[in-house]
């Protein structure tokens, strides 16, 4: 649930509507402190969460073209370039979790919704690949809202191929992919390679699925059931391993990784 | 079905012509003069119509409901057909066709999505929008069209997967996910034709592929150019003007190398003459089955995977430039 600005110091909570302070919540990895809601987070504090201390190397970013000549698109991609201080919406490189290394992918909703373009995409490939070429584990931290980035059209399509390749080629190696789901992952990054992990986790609360609901509503005309999408409703249909709270994924992942190391 | 805006000084034209010579054969006249006239204005109207179409006029003759389905072109380009249903698991769902069925003698593999050919059929067939049945359905035809070294032919027409409650419970995005992903790697011939609407994730479920073929009249994108203009603009009514930002004909996608082949279609579309069309995605199926059997079937898989690894632009970043 989108976190309602009230001025620039507080935040209303969407599980319990209280009001939070900022900077209390930063010190709590984004979870309320009066109900444990997780607020979304961006991908430098989630790798800081997530990341044994000063192991993150990056990859060498990449910068969207605009393959189709979209209207805006150039300006949307430099605004969100300055709001967030990230290239595109993934934020990809070498980690330690727990000791044991692995590469590490984030998707960063704050970059437009954490759609996935071209640059996503290859960038995600490219984790794969350097992954299978070193024999390491992949672990994708995943929260895109509509999955496709509109703007590259088929170009945003063909990306879910793309991963999905590279996620068949790692996996033939024998090489583990832990996939976590955050707030909200739909669409395009789900129906991919999101979706591919060995071991697939869910943030409690996190939205996850295909069509959004608001979609599904429409189209359906139904009232949709009590938690639709939700991690909580994703794991009773027996579509994820487990729910984990975030201040254990650290930790839950780093013992994932050593099991298969 | 409305004739479209477009067409009607076409329509009846050639509505005057057929009741001139309906005329003629009652009254004895002679009106041949005439007749061969009009019909050359009609011919040259037909050019000029069909020649320029906008990319939106292209989606609407893309949903043409007189437009064939999967089971014409089944029924049209292969010599005897055995439908298979279900997926093993849950159910058969009728908005995805498949099985095995001759091509010029030899067993290949049939999957796709049906749209229904009236509003019955359509309700029956859910507007050809599938659920994860379906999916699975055509998971398992391949599967076993592997298995057996038969090549695969998906015919793609759909707006996209269905968006409902038990679509998502049942799986939506895994199973497309697995498709995808299976398809990349599934060791035989793959050709995928798109005969009507290319909608997202639901399409390309069916259309990794080593040939992608694309009728004139048809639309392959990321979203519907009335999805796009309700985010845009939040007005869907607004699609026409989506449609050219999408870049989403065959012309385009040929260009940018997405696509292998364009089928072109009667003049006027696919429905004007269903026997014609028939003809041509038969031919071109002919030309790439017999190119794809003569390749081992490793090069395919790597070939495939390596089309798909291309595609995407985007500038590297110097480091002195950060």
């Amino acid at each position: 649930m989108p976190a309602h600005e009230t001025d620039g110091l507080w935040v209303r909570c969407d599980g319990c509507g209280k009001l939070v302070f900022k900077r209390e919540l930063e010190k709590t990895s984004f979870l309320c402190p009066a109900c444990g809601h997780h607020f979304r987070m961006g991908a430098p504090q989630r790798l800081a969460l997530l990341a044994d201390e000063g192991s993150f190397t990056p990859f060498p970013p990449l910068v969207s073209a605009n393959p189709l000549g979209f209207p805006g698109y150039e300006e949307r991609i430099r605004q969100a370039q300055e709001q967030t201080g990230l290239d595109d919406a993934a934020l990809v490189g070498r980690a330690a979790i727990g000791g044991s290394s692995c590469i590490l992918a984030i998707i960063d909703f704050s970059f437009m919704g954490g759609s996935m373009g071209s640059v996503v995409g290859e960038q995600l490939v490219r984790a794969f690949e350097k992954a299978a070429a070193e024999r390491l584990p992949v672990v994708a931290v995943s929260g895109g809202g509509g999955g496709a980035r509109m703007q590259e059209g088929i170009f945003s399509l063909m990306q879910m191929a793309k991963t999905a390749q590279a996620v068949g080629r790692h996996s033939r190696e024998g090489l583990l992919f832990v996939s976590i789901l955050t707030h909200p992952t739909m669409g395009g990054v789900y129906a991919s390679f999101a979706s591919l992990g060995d071991i697939i986790l869910a943030e409690p609360g996190a939205l996850i699925g295909f069509a959004g609901p608001r979609i599904v509503e429409e189209a359906t005309r139904q009232k949709l059931p009590e938690g639709f999408q939700t991690a909580e409703y994703a794991l009773e249909h027996g579509m994820i391993d487990a729910i984990v709270p975030r201040p254990q994924v650290a930790q839950c992942v780093g013992r994932l990784l050593l099991w298969h190391r | 079905m409305q004739p479209f805006e477009w067409e009607k000084p076409l329509l009846e034209l050639e509505e005057r012509i057929s009741e001139l010579k309906q005329f003629c054969a009652r009254s004895k006249l002679d009106f041949s003069e005439e007749i061969a006239s009009l019909e050359r204005r009609a011919s040259t109207l037909r050019r000029e119509i069909y020649a320029s179409l906008t990319p939106y006029q292209r989606v609407l003759m893309a949903r043409h409901p007189k437009r064939p389905t999967t089971l014409d072109y089944i029924r049209m380009v292969f010599d005897d057909f055995l439908e298979m249903h279900g997926d093993r698991t849950f159910g058969d769902d009728a908005a995805i066709v498949g099985g095995i069925a001759l091509f010029e003698g030899q067993p290949v593999t049939v999957v796709g999505p049906q749209k229904g050919r009236d509003t019955r059929e359509n309700i029956a067939r859910n507007f050809g929008l599938p659920h994860p049945e379906g999916y699975r359905k055509a998971l398992r035809l391949m599967r076993q069209a592997e298995k057996f070294g038969r090549p695969v032919i998906t015919f793609i027409d759909l707006v996209g997967a269905h968006p409902g409650v038990e679509a998502e419970e049942r799986g939506q995005g895994l199973v497309i996910a697995e498709c995808i992903e299976a398809m990349s790697f599934l060791r035989t011939p793959i050709i995928a034709v798109i005969t009507g609407e290319g909608g997202s994730g639901g399409a390309l479920a069916l259309g990794v592929a080593d040939r992608i073929l694309m009728l004139e009249n048809a639309w392959y994108s990321v979203i519907s150019p009335e999805m796009c203009a309700s985010i845009l603009w939040r007005d869907s009514s607004r699609a026409a003007e989506a449609a050219e930002l999408l870049r989403l004909t065959p012309t385009d996608l040929l260009k940018y190398g997405i696509i292998d082949d364009v089928i072109t279609e009667p003049l006027g579309g696919a429905h004007r003459d269903q026997a014609f069309t028939g003809r041509q995605v038969k031919a071109f199926l002919r030309r790439y089955l017999a190119v794809l059997k003569k390749t081992k079937v490793e090069r395919l898989v790597e070939e495939r995977l390596a089309r798909f690894r291309r595609i995407g632009q985007f500038h590297e970043v110097k480091l002195a430039e950060i």
